[in-house]
């Protein structure tokens, strides 16, 4: 091979990639790249018609800065008429220039493919191979359409050239994966599998690659393959490491192709034929024992390639996982390799491992490498090993190995890395729910998960521990105790706080024996850390006292006392106050019959999948774990107030039974699904919903609030969809004398509505006591509308009818679609709205705090998109969105000028629809 | 494979091949997160991490940083090799490879790479053969040479 000759290179070239790497800075380099791509630009446009020479080095300078990360706009033109030359030089720079810049001009593919047209057909084979490089790089479906049917052509016809026949092979193989109905290969698929039998290995082993695709997809048609492919790999693997010549990398025979050959037969099941069958085992045999012959080379790529080869052999033999000989052979294999100097090694074979685990053949044989897997968590270096260890430890768990794999997984979370940290709890807790034999071991595992890792202890998992406790009775006394003393923890996480507050205000009676447990000795440990907390555990810790009112009599007096406080009837957060306003009401009218009723302990949970193990499972990967959160938040992110995913004209809309205060939740709680807790049936419910027509009212009667206070503190899961609670709920109903379980008769009907159309689901006509059922509205805006509508529930209750009418939380905002526009077209359309009637404004008083952040909420729980440097003064606000309705559209601008000093606000809206304007109008003035 | 980039110690970009569609703008942003993740980690570190939904397969050549993204079923260690055999390949081709070798011959470094790797799988592993290739289009590239015109004068000392 002739060194490269510098004078065959472009000299203008490589005078300006070394111009670029002078440049001290990035402006100097930005400088110098403008001033190439002004002369090039004009050498284009000039008068002087380029010679392919300076047309080529032109192209490749724009490619170079725009491999540099530059964006370029120009010069595919050119490129395309290098295509067309003649020499090969040039032709070859113009497909390279194509291949990295890919263009959608359809004028231009038109011109392209009209050039890989007559390469194709050139019958010259470097031009050939150029032509399929570029469809192959490019992978366009416009490439697809023109070349799809003739490739297979070139690939079997028996006087092409082999390199032509690997470049087809590969380059169809590329236009499957984008275009695979463009891709038929019906009459050609026994020449193309006949391909393995090729002489030339360079073929077989790009051929094998289009074979594997395919027969992923199309089994049957290519299962001839299975025989072929066993043949070929017992050839490559029997012969003398010298027998292929240049296929013999480092002393290994074809290791490429003996892996893609492996790859193949995995799209299979094991081959039926005895004699193929026999033949592959032979094979994977001999590949095992040569991994215990010393090895012929001490280069690392010796034993790579070797080593890829076992690899690619033990995964046969996990996806055939009916040889257990085989299968204990190559779980050994792996354990010797489990000890390796290789860091590499170790990394693969505990991920391999990891899928030995799960067979039921080698299951045990995992295990026995237990102590070598722990050791590799505790002393690896590497956070991708360990992690890799981690996986195997929960893979390789059992009943029979539980406690120590949780110990140590727990061990492990004190210094794990943080990007481990969310998985690895995840997995402690499930493994801990798994296989726990006792449940104070499990209540002390998820305990120890909080105090080690409480930052990473998501709802899920605490959430968990409070299901299975409430659903357990012979662990709620020792969970008590253990939480109690938890508590004791000078600084203790914010999660222990919650679970503490939740177990102690259901259970906490079961250690008020003990007098260092006493009521009030609990009270005041909890109390200690309400000020520490945030808004969502302080709320669920109001609910715990008031259940203590409820448990111990003795502490009603104390705690009225907190509840009074300012603090906390008068807190700024409205779900706080709500809550200090209505508990207090509740402990001082109610008769301790009605709070015994209303306060009563949780019923089970109906038993279901864990949600810690869904949450496991959507959670793949530590790349995922960002978008994860993103969903989580999005769906607690509550769509009553216009969130996130919902379809353009339908709001599935409701209130949850099934919130706990989320993290999210954000100051007003607007656009939280935490307050949306409240049940349709409870009037003073409806704190979030900021924009309804209801209002906050005053707190009704004591018994409606119970399936509030229920909702609140249910532990479950947000679900995804926003349900309403039917009523129907027996608690709910009026307190009975009757001992008889109330049998009640539940039937919702829907005001006749004309400008929704709501959806509902039947109900069963029984609702046996103690019983909740959902029923989830999806409402549909047929056109703008005032009043909210009214859903009323009729059921029958102790023989009795009962009518209940309630107004739905549902307003026109409730269909707003979020737009973005700028400065310039937001005024633009502003000019455009300018009819009088089009125009809504009111002039208002500020009834609450004018600050910038709560505003901000309030306009963004409103729907739209609220809009950043659109106005010239800052202080003021403008929003944007669009009501969809069925019949229309209704843009909506609204522009909010705060003028803090008279503490006074002007609102105006401009709305395509008058009547929309006039409502928006109505509905927004009371809330600021 | 879905892609492999070629870069710095220093973090500068010195090759980049994409087997999928993607925008310049998700590239980009691959391209940083990646540079940054894979130039964090020690010298003794294993060569494979998980990143995404796919496995990253790297190895450090003297001051460069040879990175491939391949799917889950893909073989780790085979594409370890693949990334020695592209590195023998331009050592061959270029007389002991150096990092300028690349910046200045980026369209050569592209070229080989395309007889070797074709759609992100392997088209040709003998070391002969790719080199065969290269040379036989090296040959055409000096017959038309020298038949082009001679070239101005400024053109030579690189001025144009």
């Amino acid at each position: 091979m002739p060194a490269v000759s510098k004078g065959d290179g472009m000299r203008g070239l490589a005078v300006f990639i070394s111009d670029i790497r002078n440049c001290k800075s990035k402006e100097a380099e930005i400088k110098r790249i403008n001033k190439e791509l002004a002369n090039i630009r004009s050498k284009f446009k000039g008068d002087k018609a380029l010679d392919g020479y300076s047309k080529k080095k032109y192209v490749c300078k724009l490619l170079f800065i725009f491999l540099l990360g530059h964006d370029i706009d120009f010069g595919h033109m050119e490129a395309v008429n290098l295509l067309s030359s003649n020499k090969y030089t040039e032709k070859q720079i113009g497909y390279l220039f194509i291949s990295v810049l890919v263009n959608s001009n359809s004028e231009l593919i038109r011109l392209i493919n009209n050039a890989i047209k007559n390469d194709l057909s050139s019958r010259n084979p470097t031009f050939m191979c150029l032509a399929l490089h570029c469809i192959a790089n490019v992978g366009s479906r416009e490439m697809a359409e023109a070349f799809a049917s003739e490739i297979p052509r070139i690939l079997v016809a028996g006087d092409t050239m082999d390199s032509v026949k690997q470049s087809a092979a590969l380059c169809l193989l590329r236009l499957y994966k984008t275009s695979p109905d463009l891709v038929l290969m019906g009459e050609w698929t026994s020449r193309v599998v006949h391909l393995l039998n090729d002489q030339h290995m360079g073929v077989v082993t790009a051929a094998i690659s289009l074979i594997t695709c395919l027969s992923q997809k199309n089994p049957d048609e290519f299962k001839t393959c299975v025989s072929l492919a066993v043949s070929r790999l017992s050839r490559i693997v029997s012969s003398a490491s010298t027998d292929l010549q240049d296929y013999t990398y480092y002393f290994v025979p074809a290791p490429w192709l003996s892996c893609k050959l492996l790859r193949l037969l995995q799209c299979y099941p094991p081959p039926e034929d005895g004699a193929v069958k026999g033949r592959l085992v032979e094979c994977l045999e001999t590949i095992l024992n040569k991994a215990q012959e010393p090895p012929k080379s001490k280069k690392v790529q010796h034993s790579n390639a070797k080593n890829a080869i076992l690899f690619e052999a033990i995964s046969l033999i996990i996806h055939y996982d009916s040889e257990p000989n085989l299968l204990v052979r190559a779980c050994n294999q792996l354990g010797q390799f489990l000890q390796h100097r290789e860091t590499n090694l170790r990394y693969l074979a505990l991920e391999s491992m990891c899928t030995l685990a799960s067979s039921e053949f080698s299951h045990e044989a995992v295990k026995t490498h237990i102590e070598t897997v722990i050791n590799a968590l505790k002393t690896e270096r590497d956070v991708s090993v360990r992690q890799r260890a981690a996986d195997l430890l929960y893979a390789m768990c059992d009943r029979s190995n539980a406690k120590q794999i949780v110990a140590e997984m727990l061990s492990y979370l004190e210094t794990a890395d943080y990007s481990i940290r969310e998985e690895m709890v995840l997995k402690v807790a499930i493994l801990a729910e798994k296989y726990a034999v006792d449940y104070s071991w499990y209540v002390d595992t998820i305990l120890n998960l909080i105090r080690i890792a409480g930052d990473y202890v998501s709802e899920e998992v605490w959430y968990r521990v409070i299901q299975i406790v409430i659903n357990r009775d012979d662990v709620q006394g020792y969970a008590a105790k253990t939480v109690f003393e938890a508590l004791q923890a000078p600084a203790c996480h914010e999660n222990m706080v919650k679970v503490g507050g939740y177990i102690l205000g259901e259970f906490g009676n079961l250690i008020a024996g003990d007098p260092r447990s006493s009521p009030l000795v609990q009270f005041n440990l909890l109390h200690s850390k309400f000020h520490l907390c945030s808004v969502p555990t302080r709320a669920l810790l109001l609910s715990a006292y008031i259940k203590f009112i409820n448990l111990f009599p003795e502490t009603k007096a104390t705690i009225q006392e907190v509840l009074r406080c300012d603090s906390q009837i008068r807190n700024s957060d409205v779900e706080l106050q709500q809550r200090a306003v209505e508990y207090l009401k509740l402990s001082s009218i109610a008769s301790t019959d009605v709070l015994a009723t209303v306060l009563e302990e949780m019923p089970p949970f109906p038993e279901r999948e864990s949600s810690i193990l869904a949450k496991l499972k959507k959670k793949k990967g530590p790349g995922a774990v960002s978008v994860t959160e993103l969903e989580d938040n999005k769906r607690e992110g509550g769509e009553l107030n216009g969130g996130g995913d919902r379809g353009p004209d339908t709001a599935a809309m409701a209130a949850s039974n099934a919130s706990t205060p989320s993290p999210s939740a954000d100051l007003l709680g607007i656009r939280s699904a935490a307050p949306i807790g409240a049940a349709p049936a409870n009037a003073g419910s409806l704190l979030v919903d900021v924009f309804s027509e209801a209002g906050p009212a005053a707190p009704s009667a004591a018994v409606n609030d119970d399936g509030f206070l229920r909702d609140l503190e249910q532990p479950t899961e947000t679900s995804d969809s926003l349900l309403v609670e039917g009523s129907g709920d027996s608690d709910s109903a009026p307190p009975s004398e009757d001992p008889a379980p109330p049998l009640s008769e539940a039937d919702e009907l829907l005001n006749n509505w004309p400008k929704l159309n709501v959806q509902t689901k039947p109900v069963e006509p029984l609702v046996e006591g103690g019983a909740q059922i959902q029923q989830v509205l999806n409402i549909e805006c047929l056109t703008d509308f005032s009043d909210a509508p009214l859903l009323n529930i009729k059921f029958r209750y102790g023989g009795a009818l009962q009518n209940l009418t309630l107004k739905l939380p549902v307003t026109i905002n409730k269909f707003f679609q979020p737009t973005e526009m700028t400065s310039h077209d937001f005024f633009q359309r502003w000019k455009q709205l300018s009819q009088p009637q089009q125009e809504a404004q009111k002039i208002f008083k500020a009834n609450h705090s004018m600050d910038t952040e709560v505003l901000k909420a309030k306009l963004l729980g409103l729907g739209t998109a609220l809009l950043d440097n659109v106005d010239p003064n800052p202080e003021n606000y403008v929003c944007a969105g669009v009501i969809q309705t069925k019949g229309q559209q209704v843009g909506c601008l609204l522009r909010l000028e705060p003028n803090a000093q008279a503490q006074m606000y002007r609102l105006t809206l401009r709305c395509s629809k008058d009547s929309v304007s006039r409502r928006l109008c109505e509905l927004l003035a009371e809330q600021f | 494979m879905q892609f492999m980039l070629l870069f710095s110690r220093q973090g500068k970009l010195r090759l980049q091949k994409w087997y999928v569609p993607l925008s310049d703008k998700e590239k980009k942003k691959i391209t940083r997160e990646l540079v940054q993740t894979v130039l964090a980690r020690k010298p003794k570190m294993c060569s494979f991490l998980e990143w995404r939904d796919l496995k990253i397969v790297y190895k450090r050549y003297a001051s460069l940083y040879f990175c491939c993204a391949i799917e889950d079923q893909d073989n780790e260690l085979i594409t370890l090799e693949i990334i020695h055999r592209y590195v023998e390949l331009l050592d061959k081709y270029f007389g002991s490879v150096c990092e300028l070798d690349i910046i200045f011959n980026f369209e050569k470094a592209y070229f080989i790479l395309d007889e070797f790797l074709l759609g992100g799988e392997a088209q040709e592993t003998s070391k002969k053969n790719v080199l065969k290739a290269i040379e036989q289009a090296d040959l055409l590239q000096e017959d038309a040479k020298d038949a082009e015109t001679p070239r101005s004068v400024l053109e030579e000392i690189g001025l144009t």
